[in-house]
């Protein structure tokens, strides 16, 4: 009887063995198959003349995205600018300072933030900028995206922060530095790498989105510059070409697919070699 | 001996001179200025989103005052006839989500089980990675597989094969294109599924490994150790970890754009396309001209955001009280 | 209000809370000039309360309460009216456990002082440099390696490496909470070896819960149990001839 049950309960365990493994298999090789199947489509898509070229004429084949790249760059720079420096002084004030109402409220909107759809956020740039200067432009994408990348800055700054003792502060101050010197110049200036992790994971996510884009920035076939004018991106290049009937532009989708992965996923493996080089120089300590 | 006795001059020298170089305030009046100036920037951080929520209701006013509660009940969304009501987009991203969690979370469970407790650590590490790196591609991207190959697969070998087996159903009836609610739904709880397990490995790492051992000792098979140890106590972490993957899926908006068919109903067959609230402001809102038309889509994004703020603070708690008890 | 000439601070009647809780209980002591004066006694005495209220850095503990009188200089440090900041670059502290700055070299850490208060020639701050690290006997061990980590050093290492960062900016008094309880034997012989030269240049006063320590290297000994000051004078009478009941139990091992 007894070892009728053990044998119950041991094809129990297998069955379950059997199951995850399943289930792994599942996850993985769907995921496995995406990542392969846009890695191939898009490397046999992808030509000196998509880093080069602009689009060609509707219908015809040959032409690039170049200017969809540097539009990207441009967008996510000027939201960079703006969101990064904003980011990294709030998140200082909730470490430093994070007591009072203040403090609260920003965490609890800094936590909504995170959670909105970025595509609300595109409707909030829209009537932000573009219902004013009645077009799409460069400067509404940019605050999309610097919506996108505040909140996520601030909570990394606050957590990297945080992980700095007390006592490196009371040293800071032991040296009779005022305290907003004590923060930015020892601090926030030792958690360097840390900061930096947060900033780059941030500006990856940002460089991937396509839907704050669509009525922000709008997108544009030709090279420009103009902060008040479309602009293209990257990711909006891709969906328009995408969602379009030309062979060759379909094509084009799946090479700009695969340089934003690229770009991406890179810029996601940076930041993680920068904080496991840091938590190795701490290991060196004896 | 001259070095030394300018060094303590040029030393004290700046000491009595204070902050020549920035500031020539006192020190605590500098230190006042520097804490009411990020005082004023955390305030206008609070006040962006305040904006944005205000904004937001204030566009979408005229549709909500126009119909009321109707805007939420009737199910036409007719941008030509200037008719709009959000139930069917409502309805599309209900039940794309619901698919998605149903399918997803099952799995992400079962694979971060997978992943910690069955593969040796350095494989585990290596699948653990690319599985986050899966969570950070851009959802175009999915967009794309889905249009191009996802699709296709469905309308030529799923759906028949569905059709075959469970056709008697209302579900899987009517036919397909590869393009729709089962669709969207597939590449949500494929695109969900590594936040849920991701942040389900982090629970279940929590566990000391004394407690493991001491199941196993006591004669337990892995299967009941894991069970008892592992997934049980870990309970509450579980289901944080499904909403916040629900929460991501009911924002995520190009891919599900891409493979839903854009169609505003409400049908039985998750073979017949639809539009969730995402993809319909994605699809319609940079041509949508009239007032109506934008009000229309604002409230939309409204009962979305209102959504996704609730999911949110749901998580939210649920990870409080988590690490409240942990402790 | 000095005594003698040779006096450099001077505290009268100090008292701190934490809350509710009496911590320092009417203290009154003086520091000579160029003198290393040790607080010993049990842990939880208010000894290190007592220390960090001589910089003030004791504002940075929340529920904290001083009153009384730190003369420095002609001046009541403890008042509101004067500066925090002021007070710390007069009065420096190392810590007990050993806190080079995350993210900087050794040589930036030693500077790290000068530099925030505006000092920037590089020659300046190099022989500016060597100087403190000698002083703190490290400059031999890291000479050649000033651009590496500071936390890349040993223990013992990176506690005179914040020994030098105090000095740098020239404190005439420099306060050590415990700063060799954290460290290995070898180490802190090393950093007691330093303070006989230290001392020269600079007035000491260092909490320790090692009373071998005080009498190796102090002058002047006080003795502190609960908050109250139960004897002080010249090493050599505390520790051969005390005049306290408590003072002689605690010296003999009795308690504590």
């Amino acid at each position: 009887m007894r070892e009728w049950h053990l044998k119950y309960r041991k094809i129990k365990n297998l069955l379950f063995h059997f199951t995850l493994f399943l289930a792994a298999c599942a996850v993985i090789i769907p995921l496995f198959m995406v990542i392969q199947y846009v890695m191939i489509k898009g490397f046999n898509s992808l030509n000196w003349d998509f880093f080069t070229h602009t689009p060609k004429p509707v219908g015809e084949v040959g032409g690039g995205m170049k200017h969809a790249i540097i539009g990207t760059f441009i967008i996510v720079g000027i939201a960079g600018s703006f969101a990064i420096p904003l980011g990294i002084i709030c998140g200082a004030y909730l470490s430093e300072y994070g007591r009072g109402k203040i403090a609260a409220l920003l965490r609890l909107s800094t936590d909504v933030l995170t959670g909105i759809p970025s595509i609300v956020i595109g409707i909030f740039a829209y009537l932000l900028v573009v219902v004013p200067l009645k077009q799409f432009s460069t400067l509404a994408g940019a605050l999309a995206l610097s919506i996108i990348i505040l909140p996520v800055v601030i909570r990394s700054t606050e957590e990297i922060l945080k992980l700095v003792p007390r006592h490196i502060r009371e040293a800071g101050l032991a040296l009779g530095l005022p305290r907003w010197k004590m923060i930015f110049f020892i601090v926030i200036k030792g958690s360097r790498s840390g900061l930096i992790t947060g900033v780059i994971l941030a500006i990856s996510r940002a460089a991937g989105e396509t839907a704050p884009l669509l009525f922000t920035s709008f997108g544009n076939m030709y090279y420009s510059t103009s902060l008040t004018n479309p602009i293209a991106s990257l990711p909006v290049q891709i969906y328009t070409y995408a969602i379009s009937p030309f062979d060759d532009w379909q094509r084009q989708a799946w090479a700009g697919a695969l340089v934003l992965i690229i770009i991406v996923l890179g810029l996601n493996l940076i930041s993680r070699l920068i904080m496991n080089r840091q938590q190795l120089g701490f290991g060196r300590r004896k | 001996m001259k070095n030394e006795s300018t060094l303590k001059n040029t030393i004290s020298g700046s000491l009595s001179q204070r902050e020549a170089s920035l500031f020539n305030w006192a020190p605590q009046k500098q230190d006042q200025f520097v804490f009411a100036s990020m005082r004023v920037l955390s305030t206008f951080v609070i006040l962006i989103l305040v904006a944005l929520m205000v904004m937001l209701i204030k566009t979408a006013w005229p549709v909500l005052a126009d119909q009321g509660v109707k805007f939420f009940t009737q199910s036409i969304w007719n941008p030509v006839d200037e008719e709009f009501s959000a139930l069917p987009l409502i309805y599309g991203t209900m039940i794309t989500t619901f698919i998605a969690v149903i399918i997803a979370a099952p799995i992400s469970i079962m694979v971060a089980l997978f992943v910690n407790e069955v593969l040796p650590p350095k494989l585990a590490n290596l699948v653990g990675l690319f599985v986050e790196m899966i969570a950070a591609v851009p959802s175009i991207v999915f967009g794309l597989w889905g249009i191009f190959y996802l699709g296709p697969f469905i309308k030529n070998t799923l759906a028949p094969f569905l059709k075959e087996t469970l056709g008697f159903l209302p579900l899987f009836q009517g036919p397909s294109f590869g393009i729709g609610v089962l669709t969207a739904s597939l590449i949500l709880s494929v695109m969900i599924t590594p936040t849920i397990t991701s942040i389900c490995r982090e629970v279940f790492k929590t566990v000391p490994a004394m407690r493991k051992e001491g199941a196993l000792g006591l004669g337990a098979t892995k299967f009941e150790m894991m069970l008892l140890t592992i997934v049980r106590p870990s309970f509450s972490g579980i289901v944080g970890a499904i909403v916040l993957g629900m929460g991501r899926a009911l924002g995520e908006t190009m891919a599900v754009a891409m493979v839903i068919g854009n169609q505003p109903q409400i049908k039985a067959s998750l073979f017949a396309p639809a539009a969730t609230m995402a993809s319909i402001i994605a699809n319609e809102y940079a041509e949508a001209d009239s007032e109506m038309h934008i009000a229309a889509l604002c409230g939309v994004g409204l009962v979305l955001f209102v959504l996704t703020l609730i999911v949110n603070l749901i998580a939210r708690s649920i990870v409080w009280n988590y690490n409240r008890s942990s402790k | 209000m000095t005594e003698t000439d040779n006096t450099v601070l001077k505290v009268n009647n100090l008292n701190v809370w934490y809350g509710d809780f009496h911590a320092v209980k009417g203290i009154s002591l003086e520091y000579q000039r160029n003198t290393i004066s040790a607080i010993i006694g049990p842990s939880g005495c208010g000894k290190s309360t007592y220390l960090r209220c001589l910089n003030r850095i004791h504002e940075e503990t929340p529920g904290a309460r001083a009153e009384g009188e730190i003369l420095f200089q002609g001046e009541n440090i403890l008042s509101k009216m004067v500066d925090p900041v002021r007070v710390r670059r007069s009065i420096g502290m190392v810590f007990q456990k050993p806190n080079p700055f995350p993210g900087m070299s050794i040589f930036d850490n030693v500077v790290v002082g000068l530099k925030l208060q505006g000092i920037k020639k590089k020659n300046v701050l190099m022989e500016h440099a060597e100087k403190c690290l000698q002083k703190a006997a490290l400059w031999d061990e890291v000479k050649d390696k000033l651009n590496r980590p500071g936390m890349s050093l040993s223990g013992g290492q990176q506690q005179r490496l914040c020994i030098a960062r105090s000095l740098a900016v020239s404190p005439p008094i420099l306060l050590m909470d415990e700063p060799t309880s954290a460290l290995d034997p070898i180490a802190t012989a090393k950093i007691e070896e330093l303070m006989s030269e230290l001392k020269k240049e600079v007035t000491v006063i260092i909490v320790t819960h090692n009373m071998q320590q005080a009498a190796r290297i102090a002058d002047n000994t006080s003795f502190f149990v609960l908050g109250d000051l139960i004897e002080h004078g010249l090493s050599e009478d505390i520790f051969t001839n005390p005049k306290n009941k408590k003072t002689e139990d605690y010296i003999s091992g009795k308690f504590g």
